[in-house]
This record gives structure tokens, sequence and C-alpha cells, in this order.
């Protein structure tokens, strides 16, 4: 929680120096955030693959519940498409490039702003940071709704870390697994959705 | 485009490939480019008139799209979690 926050700090920092014109030259017209993200993404890689922690998570799987992040990707995917519908202004293939952010504001705010533009960007943002918010304050609800599952696919990306403590709450402990297994292998998806919806 | 996506799987081989050397600063690393990555966004949020002054629009749409993506996710969830569990349940009883 404090680390969102933060990131929503240096997102406000941001806007009032734009407001304001505090910095010399426009950041945002330099091609600084194409090697910031190219260097992130690389990064983001090397910290999955050095992590031997990775693998032996998904020894211990319950092999049906590898279904788990398919049905979140193509629950959160219809439900995206059905929003464009009440956002006519909005084409489908944007309101799904928002909805595969599956909660992972930063990285798909980013990216969206750099095919799509600031104002979709920072829908992005907005609607992932809200996805983890409602998964945290509303996993009991989700739970007593949809079973035991849902507040998994509801995190999104985020059930291997943020979400992770509010899942084996609610869900119970046997839990555990499948969300650091689905939070993983939605998170990887991220960047493929994303791009796949903004190429569109 | 794809670059970014080509540098991903990239690092993932490299890091996979060292991983008998444990990089422990990477995560300071990445949290610090977001941070940045963040700020430029905020920044050209900030001088683009038009964004600011529709923020409050642009907030009600990110709600319309979460509330929506939560709730088919949910139903999906739902749906896996019938077939698995619930059924089974009922062939018991």
């Amino acid at each position: 929680m404090k680390g969102s926050l933060i990131i929503v700090a240096f997102f406000i920092l941001g806007c009032i120096t734009g407001l304001y014109n505090i910095l010399p030259f426009n950041i945002a017209e330099t091609d600084i955030s194409f090697y910031a993200l190219c260097a992130l993404m690389f990064s983001v890689g090397l910290s999955v693959g050095n992590d031997p922690q990775t693998i032996k998570n998904f020894r211990s799987l319950n092999p049906r519940l590898v279904f788990l992040p398919v049905m979140t990707i193509l629950g959160t995917l219809a439900g995206a498409a059905m929003a464009s519908f009440v956002l006519t202004h909005r084409t489908t293939a944007e309101c799904m490039a928002v909805g595969s952010g599956f909660g992972y504001y930063s990285l798909s705010s980013i990216f969206i702003t750099e095919y799509k533009g600031a104002e979709l960007g920072t829908i992005a943002l907005l609607s992932n940071i809200s996805r983890e918010i409602i998964t945290l304050l509303a996993a009991p609800l989700l739970v007593r709704w949809f079973g035991n599952l849902a507040p998994i696919s509801s995190g999104g990306a985020t059930t291997m870390d943020t979400t992770l403590p509010i899942i084996t709450r609610c869900s119970g402990q046997e839990f555990v697994v499948v969300s650091i297994f689905h939070g993983f292998v939605v998170d990887f998806s991220v960047p493929f959705l994303v791009t796949f919806f903004c190429s569109l | 485009m794809f670059t970014v996506i080509l540098l991903m799987l990239a690092g993932v081989i490299l890091g996979f490939s060292i991983r008998k050397y444990p990089l422990k600063s990477i995560n300071k690393f990445i949290t610090t480019l977001i941070w940045l990555l963040l700020f430029i966004l905020g920044v050209e949020v900030g001088s683009n008139r038009q964004i600011i002054n529709g923020l409050a629009t642009l907030g009600l749409e990110a709600i319309i799209i979460t509330i929506a993506a939560v709730l088919g996710s949910c139903v999906a969830a739902w749906a896996l979690w019938y077939a698995l569990y619930k059924r089974k349940k009922g062939e018991n009883a």
C-alpha cells in the first residue's frame, strides 16, 4: 500500500511540475521515457528469470487451477468490451487496452501513454489503481457473491504481491500458490495484451 | 512497439542463465524507473490543459471500465469455481 502511495505521489508531483512549467524543458517530448521503458522491461525480465522461487511455486499447483488466469483475462476483456458500449467515444480496442492492465497500473499506463497518448494513459492509470483498491476493499464481498476464486480474478496482476495478504485472509491459506501463479501469468500477459490492443 | 517485449524476453533468458548469482538490487532499480516514468506521465498530463480540465470525466470513464472488468473477471472466476468445486460437492451429497 505504501509503495502504491509513493507511485501516485510521483504522478501528482509530475502533474504539478507540468502544470506550472517548473522544468526548463518538456521532458515528455524527449526520448527519455522510451529508453526508461526499455530499461524497465529488461529489468522486469531479469528479475523474473532470476527468481528461483517462481519455478518452485509452480510445481505445487493444483493443475485444474491453471485455467484461472485464462478466466481472468477472458472475463476482464469481455467486461472492458461491454464498457465500450457505455463509453461511446472510446473504441472497443481502447477500452480493452485499458482493461488489459489488470491492476498493473504503473506498466499499463506507461505503455498506453507511449502508444496512445497521455489521455488514455491517464485513464489506464486511474482505472488500474482503482482495480487494486476495489479488490482490497471488496474481497470479502466478492468471496460471498462469486466464490473463493473471485478476489484472485479481481486482483488481476497484483495477486502475487499487493493483494496477496487480503486474498489469503478471505479465500483461505490454500489459495496462496494459485494466487501467486495467477499473478505471475497475468502480470506477464500485460505487455503483450496492451501492445496488441493498442496496435488494433 | 515490440522492441520492449523482446527486451523483456531477453531479460528473462539472461536472468535465468545467471540465476546462480542473485541480483539483489534489481527491484530497487525497477521501482526507481517506475517512479521516473510516472513522473514523466504526470508532467505530460499536467502540461496538457485538455486533460487537466477533463480529469473528472477521465476518472469516471476509468471507474466504468474498472467495474465492468472486475465484474467480468468475477463471473468468469465463478464459472470455474462452480465447475471445479460446487458441482462436485453436489455429486457427493
